[in-house]
């Protein structure tokens, strides 16, 4: 393919923004993206990061037609902020925002990071809460399993079991 | 104590220069971002809030574990004048962000400025570790138990499906950028650098100028750094970046070797020529500096000049800057008085210097 703004050199970067159900495709060379700034974050005089983040936010994906009736309308119920701000602003008021506007950000996150999820440090402190939290979980599981089968003498020990991490989550 | 120091010194140990691979690689940065519940992200917090934030992040400074990494210094932005924010920019210990528009700001440094902690800029808290050289895996080891300490003090913003929490969701997860400035005059000559910078950008790493978002890469110094900081663990965005600089450095030093093969008459003209006006000149602009001295730092590395220290290369190139200028000459200078000011400087250090000057 070639780059569509100087017509001569094969395009490297292909861009697609959609805004308000209107799509539009870029496809640019290196030397176009750099002179015109606009792909390249740092590049002098680009749209600064944000401006890049916020096209990328105005974007409603078509295959989910309740996100795209009312996306400017949930707000965070802790700083206040609205997700319309936040598609402005590109930047999110306080840690409850990512849980208030949860169901819209795995399309961002995607874009931006080719991922959803974190696989990386967990904080020792609460990181071990997680930790304990999610042994409680199997073991309150395989407690309700073993009370079905009437195998109450091995319930009795998961029973012991669970009070002993609750005991140790409570002291933490 | 005396915070003199900081402001009246241009040599931050990052730029002494030395270190693994220093020929090319000037310096190697972690930056890590964290936040506090339950306090509002400095955008929205209120002037009480954040001056709450301030206080329990100069409490954990009290902690005997953390002094054994090393003694810090913590300086509210509210108490320096414009100069010394700039100064401390052109140093890298601060963000133009922290500088310009922080509310209840502050900046926390180390004896030897290896690390800066800022305050409310546009996350509670950065850890930032700049080391000389190529020292990536080093600044990481440094910066990750800065964070631990602060870490069993403070209650951090974390999310088990999308980790640290932070403003800008460029940031979110490790909330890690890590960042290696490298100096690679011989790849732009042989006009390599478009193709291996094009590259750089397809494998998720980013690449800008030496001062930061929006400025060009003068002086042919670029900074490469990550981008994705969701679904890679630190040691995977580390490793990543390590490879890809290790390369970069092998096509630097081939193409230098080319250079001086094929086109050595060339080169020592170009570097001479360079060495000559920076040894003479009365009037000198800070990109035509930048470029010289590039030329010069590069003729030290091929043995072409002797007796200057890439020392002196990496400090003027701090200290050829306008906030730096100003502060040493010790008034407000207009841009033609600091073209004087900055041919002056730079004299005066490869007088001191250089003995022997050309080989
Ligand atoms: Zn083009
Ligand atoms: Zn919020």
């Amino acid at each position: 393919m070639i780059c569509q703004e100087c017509g001569k050199k094969p395009a490297t970067l292909h861009f697609t923004k959609i805004v308000n159900g209107e799509k539009t495709e870029f496809h640019i060379c290196e030397t176009c993206a750099r002179e015109k700034g606009e792909m390249i974050p740092g590049t002098p005089n680009s749209f600064s990061i944000h401006n890049l983040l916020s096209g990328l936010l105005d974007f409603e994906p078509s295959s989910s037609a309740t996100l795209a009736q009312k996306p400017q309308m949930a707000r965070c119920e802790h700083c206040g902020l609205t997700y319309a701000q936040f598609s402005k602003l590109g930047r999110f008021g306080c840690s409850s925002c990512y849980k208030h506007f949860a169901d819209r950000l795995d399309p961002l996150f995607k874009r931006v990071h080719g991922s959803t999820t974190h696989t990386g440090k967990v904080p020792k402190r609460s990181g071990g809460m997680i930790k304990y939290k999610r042994e409680l979980e199997s073991l309150k599981k395989e407690l309700l399993l073993r009370i079905e089968r009437e195998e109450f003498e091995q319930a009795a020990s998961l029973r012991d079991q669970i009070r002993e991490l609750e005991k140790k989550v409570a002291e933490a | 104590m005396t915070q003199a120091r900081f402001f009246e010194n241009a040599l931050s140990d990052w730029m002494k220069g030395k270190g693994p691979d220093s020929d090319i690689v000037i310096s190697s940065r972690i930056r890590i971002a964290r936040n506090i519940n339950p306090y509002p992200f400095p955008m929205l917090a209120t002037n009480q809030q954040s001056k709450e934030v301030l206080d329990k992040i100069s409490e954990v400074l009290e902690d005997e574990d953390l002094k054994t990494i090393s003694r810090f210094t913590m300086l509210p932005l509210s108490g320096l004048n414009e100069l010394q924010k700039q100064v401390l920019v052109e140093k890298h210990l601060i963000s133009p962000a922290l500088a310009n528009e922080s509310r209840n700001g502050a900046v926390i440094l180390s004896d030897n400025e290896s690390i800066s902690i800022m305050v409310n800029e546009e996350d509670h808290l950065r850890i930032q570790c700049l080391l000389q050289g190529f020292q990536i895996k080093e600044a990481w080891d440094l910066a990750n138990q800065i964070d631990d300490h602060f870490e069993t003090k403070l209650d951090y913003a974390f999310d088990e499906s999308r980790g640290y929490l932070t403003s800008c969701p460029t940031n979110v997860g490790t909330g890690i950028r890590a960042s290696v400035m490298i100096h690679l005059p011989a790849l732009v000559l042989t006009q390599q650098i478009n193709r291996i910078l094009s590259a750089i950008t397809q494998v998720g790493l980013a690449v800008r100028g030496l001062y930061g978002e929006g400025s060009e890469a003068i002086g042919n110094l670029f900074q490469i750094s990550n981008q994705i900081t969701l679904g890679q663990s630190e040691e995977e965005i580390i490793n990543n970046l390590y490879g890809v600089v290790r390369q970069i450095i092998e096509h630097e030093r081939a193409a230098r070797q080319k250079l001086m093969y094929e086109t050595k008459a060339k080169i020592v003209d170009r570097v001479s020529r360079s060495y000559g006006i920076l040894s003479y000149a009365a009037i000198i602009d800070s990109k035509e500096a930048s470029q010289r001295l590039s030329d010069v730092r590069l003729g030290i590395d091929l043995g072409i000049i002797q007796n200057v220290s890439p020392t002196v290369l990496n400090e003027l190139l701090v200290m050829t800057q306008p906030g730096f200028l100003q502060q040493y000459a010790g008034e407000k200078l207009s841009p033609e008085e600091r073209d004087v000011r900055r041919a002056e400087l730079i004299r005066e250090k490869f007088r001191k210097v250089s003995a022997g000057g050309v080989a």
